[in-house]
């Protein structure tokens, strides 16, 4: 495996391991916020995924240029797809948000242990 | 050179996203997901994503922080000890599905192989097509707002239905009993954000109506206008607090923006439809089908900035202007 294979799997590297932290944090925390944390980590790495797929060698982004000839442009449907995903993220993140402060507010508390016991 | 700059970039990103995970205080995971946010915009841009690096800083790093502090304010700070008996079942669970995720990621096109199979089905179609059929150069604005306008309206929507639930969960109408505290007066004591707030909010909002009717020729368009003029109308209820800001800009204004925004994108849609076209097919619009395709994409861009607008400061003033039980403190 050469120098050029390692760099050109490290972002999908990467993506595997921010995937995974989130998923942690999701999954091992008690706390509801951090898991919301963890939730939007799980988010961020799927979009480096879509957005590292877009790349082509010698790209330039997708925003065509007049007079010149042969340019290559990168992929522009990745980045569509994650453009609007980002927005609809930080909407739901705050539906999410919202909840957990009516919790609070009603339990006194955002631990899902404390949350268990006093149900 | 950029290969070194993109792996340093995405080192940080993880060693960020550790930080994140271990920090037991929630004000810094706060702060430190804003850093988060900034380094992926920088990755993405470096990645030939400029309209995507714009919305992640606008959006990420800008609006998701203050969203986010300002949740804080209504819960607590500090998160208690991790779930013991859990802990060890989920990082056997973590450490696995990475490795089979990591031996999956041999078997993807490395990056930037060209002949990967996601560049040959309507990539180069879009590529080929936008300058004939819309007339300017952004593909990434062409494809959002036109060839894949459907899949927008349902964003739009989604934030839409996502900003009215956030409202209805956090009800404007809270009691105003001895128990909640009163509402904070902003900034306004304070000389240096005042004074350099006062000078940027104008630039900001300049910038946004930039982004917003510039996003056909250059990295921009109705999400990424939206956001930074959110942002600006954010920073404004910060220095001068929830009241005055309301005052300036009513909740049913933002609420109007909201469904004219969307409204005004379904609205195109119908009177393509009513003009002889299908549902959201631009070139009927006008006589010249790339002259009305422009009409169109400029106005469904306006519903769009519009409605993310909007959305996104009701959503901020539904958490800003809630105020905290003084027994929870």
């Amino acid at each position: 495996m050469s120098v050029a294979d390692l760099t050109g799997y490290f972002n999908h590297v990467v993506f595997a391991i921010l995937l995974m932290l989130g998923f942690y944090a999701v999954i091992a925390k008690g706390n509801l916020i951090k898991k919301l944390v963890g939730l939007s980590i799980f988010q961020s790495a799927v979009f480096l995924m879509y957005i590292s797929m877009n790349k082509v060698d010698g790209g330039t982004a997708p925003i065509l240029q007049k007079n010149v000839v042969d340019q290559i442009y990168s992929n522009p449907l990745p980045q569509v797809l994650i453009l609007t995903a980002i927005v609809v993220g930080v909407a739901t993140l705050s539906l999410g948000l919202a909840i957990v402060v009516r919790i609070h507010e009603r339990y006194g508390s955002i631990e899902e242990r404390e949350l268990l016991d006093a149900d | 050179m950029t290969i070194i700059f993109s792996l340093f970039l995405l080192s940080l990103l993880v060693v960020t996203a550790l930080a994140m995970i271990r920090t037991t205080n929630l004000f810094v995971a706060a702060m430190l997901m804003s850093i988060f946010s900034l380094l992926m915009a920088a990755n993405f841009f470096i990645l030939d994503a400029a309209d995507v690096a714009l919305t992640e800083a606008a959006v990420g790093a800008g609006v998701t922080t203050v969203i986010f502090l300002s949740a804080l304010r209504l819960t607590s700070q500090h998160e208690r000890g991790p779930l013991a008996s859990r802990r060890w079942i989920a990082k056997i669970v973590v450490v696995v599905t990475t490795m089979l995720l990591l031996y999956g990621t041999f078997d993807k096109p490395r990056l930037g192989d060209p002949n990967a199979p996601v560049h040959l089905y309507v990539a180069p179609y879009y590529l080929e097509n936008t300058e004939a059929l819309m007339g300017f150069p952004n593909v990434v604005t062409a494809v959002l707002s036109s060839f894949r306008g459907y899949d927008t309206l349902g964003e739009v929507f989604v934030v839409f239905i996502a900003a009215v639930g956030v409202m209805f969960i956090l009800d404007a109408r809270q009691g105003k009993g001895p128990e909640y505290e009163m509402p904070e007066a902003g900034l306004k004591h304070h000389l240096i954000p005042r004074a350099v707030g006062a000078l940027l909010i104008p630039f900001m909002l300049l910038f946004g109506l930039y982004v917003q009717f510039h996003g056909e020729y250059g990295p921009g368009g109705g999400f990424q206008a939206g956001a930074i003029i959110a942002t600006a109308f954010i920073l404004y209820a910060l220095l001068e607090g929830e009241k005055t800001a309301l005052n300036a800009f009513s909740r049913n204004a933002q609420m109007v923006l909201i469904v004219c925004g969307s409204s005004l994108y379904g609205a195109v849609g119908v009177i393509c439809m009513l003009k002889g076209g299908t549902f959201l097919d631009y070139s009927v619009l006008l006589d010249d089908p790339v002259a009305g395709r422009q009409a169109g994409i400029i106005i469904i861009e306006l519903g769009v900035g519009m409605a993310v607008c909007g959305a996104l400061l009701s959503i901020f003033h539904a958490f800003a202007a809630r105020r905290p039980m003084v027994a929870n403190r």
